[in-house]
């Protein structure tokens, strides 16, 4: 990454994760909320590739940590693995996909869900599964897959999108 | 091209290879396996220290001047989209506005012929104390001084219910301090920095509030119920004592030598909307409606005891 995308996409998360924090956490639709924050991790990492997806992730996580005065490192390291598991889907199976976006909002948001209960779990903090995976997932679901393309459209536009090496294909056949 | 090319090999039960990716977007696979690798663990080593360091600890302080470093955006960013949050809470307010003013006007019949007879029960009560020299558990809002704060933001994903307030340990605010809002008890304050606090909700899982029906003194403990967003429980109720629906639910706020409740009594929380028990349950299960929006905080108010310095 240059450094000028690396500084436009470090102000894209640091932006979004305030407006996660101040705005998009309180819109709660049907039991749950969209998670802006997570949307522009996974569409940086599909752009920009998993190394620069997990940093930004682990980035975003610690404002987020911070402004919340959360505990240190949870939100990071759920980020830091989903910007990381974007940037290998979009370097791998995902490349060149339309709707690869939605794909990956999709499964990392029922992921994150998840690790994030099993962390909270192991944490020793109270949370009803019932709610945390199916009331408040169910609808965060929806509305992260609304928001997916839109989101990913506005982050091609402010960050762009990194080289590509065309020549290296998925598999060779050896026959 | 090439995804055809593997689907088809697949298909024929060809032998492929894997070849390493080598993308400029990710770096090599050595460099890429070790910047996740790093991250995780300082991720898990900052859990770690967050959890074994006490509120006076070195990572506290690092936290407190991170979340001071960050409080002029959050509050910027609060000022730019209220008038946002406003418009949509106007829009929102006109679909429900006839049938809570409906509602409105009955409780306003009712709550007028109540205070009258609190007014009376307030003289007498104020004689008997005189009388008695009663030592009473603390009060507001006699005993406390109220800090307004804005809530600045809250944290995402379901599994915590917590607000972040604009004031914190300059403002005289300690963990633990009770919050309220015109409405009622909204929580609980459970970390502070110099100049801004994490609130628990009283909806979150963790959170608890002894309380007592203001009607008939049943006592109880009020909880999250499980698997709502914004519905409480009064739990630990006993069967012979009496709940009604409808009944309003306060804190108790009791005293047992040096200690007493960390809420104050007589916060509002909210109003019975059903009651229940089976033969099976030593507690009576009493559903409880806050009088608190938990969704909607824009200001909250900090009770800070009296003469804390």
């Amino acid at each position: 990454m240059t450094l000028v995308a690396s500084l436009r996409a470090s102000a894209t998360v640091f932006v979004a994760a305030l407006l996660q924090v101040v705005i998009v956490s309180s819109l709660v639709v049907a039991g749950g909320a969209p998670d802006l924050l997570l949307l522009v991790v996974v569409a940086l990492g599909l752009l920009r590739g998993s190394t620069p997806g997990a940093v930004l992730g682990f980035a975003g996580g610690l404002v987020v940590d911070l402004v919340t005065l959360g505990t240190l490192g949870v939100t990071s390291l759920i980020l830091t693995l989903a910007g990381f598991w974007a940037g290998r889907y979009g370097e791998t199976t995902g490349r060149d996909r339309r709707f690869a976006p939605i794909i990956a909002v999709g499964t990392i948001t029922v992921l994150a869900g998840a690790f994030g209960y099993v962390l909270h779990y192991l944490l020793d903090v109270e949370v009803a599964a019932g709610h945390a995976l199916v009331t408040a997932l169910a609808p965060a679901f929806l509305l992260n897959l609304l928001l997916a393309l839109p989101v990913h459209a506005a982050v091609r536009a402010i960050v762009g999108e990194g080289e590509r090496d065309a020549s290296a294909p998925e598999v060779e056949v050896l026959v | 091209m090439s995804r055809q090319r593997s689907a088809r090999s697949a298909a024929l039960g060809l032998t492929v290879r894997r070849i390493p990716t080598t993308s400029p977007r990710g770096g090599g696979p050595l460099r890429r396996r070790l910047v996740v690798g790093v991250l995780v663990l300082a991720a898990l080593v900052l859990i770690s220290l967050t959890f074994r360091s006490d509120d006076s600890g070195p990572l506290s302080g690092v936290q407190s001047a991170g979340a001071t470093a960050l409080r002029p955006f959050a509050v910027g960013l609060e000022r730019v989209a209220q008038p946002f949050r406003d418009v949509y809470g106007w829009a929102d307010s006109l679909l429900t506005a006839r049938s809570e003013a409906e509602a409105l006007r009955a409780e306003l019949q009712e709550a007028r012929q109540r205070a009258i007879q609190s007014e009376f029960a307030l003289q007498e009560s104020v004689y008997l104390r005189e009388l008695l020299d009663y030592i009473d558990s603390p009060r507001f809002p006699a005993d406390f001084d109220p800090v307004a704060a804005e809530v600045t933001g809250r944290p995402s994903g379901a599994f915590t219910q917590a607000i972040v307030i604009a004031a914190g340990s300059k403002n005289r605010i300690r963990v633990n301090d009770p919050v309220v809002n015109a409405d009622g008890l909204v929580g609980v304050v459970v970390r502070v920095a110099s100049r801004s606090a994490r609130v628990q909700l009283l909806t979150d899982e963790e959170a608890a509030a002894s309380a007592i029906d203001n009607r008939t003194g049943a006592t109880g403990i009020v909880r999250h119920a499980r698997g709502t967003r914004e519905t409480l429980v009064l739990d630990r109720v006993r069967k012979q004592d009496v709940v009604r629906r409808g009944n309003e639910i306060v804190t108790a706020g009791w005293r047992a030598g040096s200690l007493s409740s960390l809420y104050p009594k007589g916060i509002p929380i909210g109003k019975v909307t059903s009651v229940g028990q089976t033969d099976t349950d030593l507690f009576q299960q009493v559903q409880v409606d806050p009088y608190v929006d938990f969704g909607s905080l824009d200001a909250v108010l900090v009770l800070v005891p009296t003469g804390r310095p």
